[in-house]
């Protein structure tokens, strides 16, 4: 098993008693292929727990995809996806994802959040609670009884975060949360990720945006033309990349 | 000319002085059209959206057929109803030709497919947006089923009038099945067609106005429903 990746420990909250981890997520060999079009090959890495570890890469590099076959929304055509924690069997329930546009159901803020813990076979009882704290965490709690639709775009994608947060899961895939946000409500979204990080739940987020990455990632999975060209700790990848193709990458000449 | 202003003002005293026969048919044509809305509703809406969810072998054929026998005319669908049902036919032990009943399901038939084909159109392009994020969060098929026809109400609200449309304004299924029966089985499209042919104008016109008035009713509601929906920005 690799030793831990990122210099940086988080802080974990301390919960009663910690659940059975699903993590590592190992992938081996994995390849993706459309109509015969090679979108991924080869890609092979582990992800431990803890942390956040950023998919970086020029646009159409497959970040969006790679994500999507870690979260088990596609199946790769060759390779394997596996997650070796002591949990693993229950991996599903364990994780979720909140995409670039935030995919929200046409009721109130509250009944959104509420929804995914329905989904899950949540009590009532239980539900109220933690819709309100999920929400209160994300600052959109005086917005509870709003319709969903009607709130703007940031206010959105922290409603998608709450309703990720909300179901507690040990692994959040972020796919490009901050793409079409302007920088306030960006630097609003951030800090939620931040603080999700800091609870101990694993993020997995795709970007383009060097700034964010700096910010905010503890480890950097550099990705291009589908291949997975660097795993390592975000210093180290920022302050000396590998490849020349991370070189370029780092020096904005990179892409595509 | 004369004689059809005085059959169009016979026709509206008719309207307003409430004619008992006149509310008669109304009453029973909206009846059987209801029901028969009901019954294809309830069936309609989850076997639409299982179409667009579900996948299995055949289902590019079944959709196809069902977006066939959206153009079904009604009196194909009185003709095979009327032979199920006639006293020879499999089903003739219930004894439901020339009732009401046999009115209702003939209409159910000729709708069933309208919100079949529309939901699983909705649905369909619902479960394009939503799908990813649905089974993100855990959602099985199942319980999309139905977050997705909440999510599609106002359009299939829409879908639903279009089969009320439908229903009230055939003629041909329901004057074979029902035989247009006085007091038992005549509703406004068949009393038209039997009191035109009789000459008495005066109550197939009236009918006319109370069938025109009807349509105008089913699409204002459409558009109120559309404007609600856009209201709330759903």
């Amino acid at each position: 098993m690799l030793p831990s990746l990122w210099s940086r420990t988080s802080p974990v909250a301390c919960t009663s008693e910690p659940p059975a981890s699903i993590l590592p997520l190992v992938l081996r060999g994995v390849g993706y292929r459309v109509n015969g079009k090679v979108l991924l090959a080869d890609i092979s890495f582990t992800l431990q727990a803890g942390g956040a570890s950023f998919i970086l890469g020029p646009n159409g590099a497959g970040k969006s995809l790679l994500l999507r076959l870690c979260h088990g929304l596609l199946v790769p055509s060759g390779g394997e996806i596996r997650w070796q924690g002591p949990a693993a069997a229950e991996a599903p329930r364990h994780q979720t994802m909140v995409l670039q546009h935030p995919v929200l159901l046409s009721r109130s803020v509250a009944a959104n959040v509420d929804y995914a813990l329905r989904l899950r076979g949540l009590p009532r009882a239980l539900r109220h609670a933690r819709v309100a704290e999920a929400l209160q965490r994300v600052g959109l709690l005086p917005l509870a009884r709003r319709p969903a639709r009607v709130l703007s775009g940031g206010e959105k994608q922290r409603l998608a975060l709450a309703r990720a947060w909300a179901l507690r899961p040990q692994v959040l895939f972020l796919d490009e949360p901050t793409a079409s946000l302007d920088p306030a409500a960006t630097r609003a979204v951030e800090e939620v990720i931040r603080d999700i990080r800091d609870q101990g739940i694993k993020v997995v987020m795709t970007s383009h945006d060097l700034a964010q990455a700096r910010r905010l990632a503890d480890e950097v999975l550099f990705l291009h033309h589908g291949r997975l060209l660097e795993q390592a700790a975000a210093q180290a990848f920022f302050s000396e990349p590998r490849s020349a193709e991370g070189r370029a990458f780092l020096r904005g000449e990179l892409l595509w | 000319m004369p004689e059809l202003q005085a059959a169009f003002a016979s026709a509206l005293s008719l309207i307003v002085s409430g004619d008992p026969q006149l509310a008669e048919i109304v009453l029973l044509s909206l009846r059987v059209s209801l029901s028969a809305l009901a019954v294809a509703s309830a069936l309609g809406l989850p076997l639409g959206a299982a179409l667009a969810l579900a996948r299995f072998p055949g289902r590019g054929a079944l959709i196809l057929l069902v977006n066939a026998l959206m153009g079904l005319p009604p009196v194909v669908v009185g003709l095979l109803i009327y032979i199920l049902l006639s006293r020879s036919g499999p089903l003739g032990f219930l004894g439901l030709l020339f009732t009401p009943t046999a009115m209702i399901v003939a209409q159910t038939v000729l709708i069933l497919p309208i919100v079949v084909a529309l939901t699983h159109q909705v649905v369909e392009e619902l479960w394009a947006e939503l799908g990813e994020q649905l089974r993100s969060l855990g959602a099985r098929r199942r319980q999309a089923l139905w977050t997705l026809l909440w999510e599609g109400r106002y359009t299939l609200l829409i879908a639903v009038l279009a089969g009320f449309g439908r229903s009230i304004a055939e003629v041909g299924a329901v004057i074979i099945v029902g035989g247009n029966i006085a007091h038992v089985t005549r509703t406004m499209t068949t009393a038209i067609a039997l009191e035109t042919s009789k000459g008495d104008l005066p109550l197939a016109l009236g009918l006319g106005l109370v069938l025109i008035c009807l349509a105008l009713l089913v699409n204002a509601a459409v558009s109120l429903v559309k404007d609600i929906a856009r209201r709330l920005h759903v």
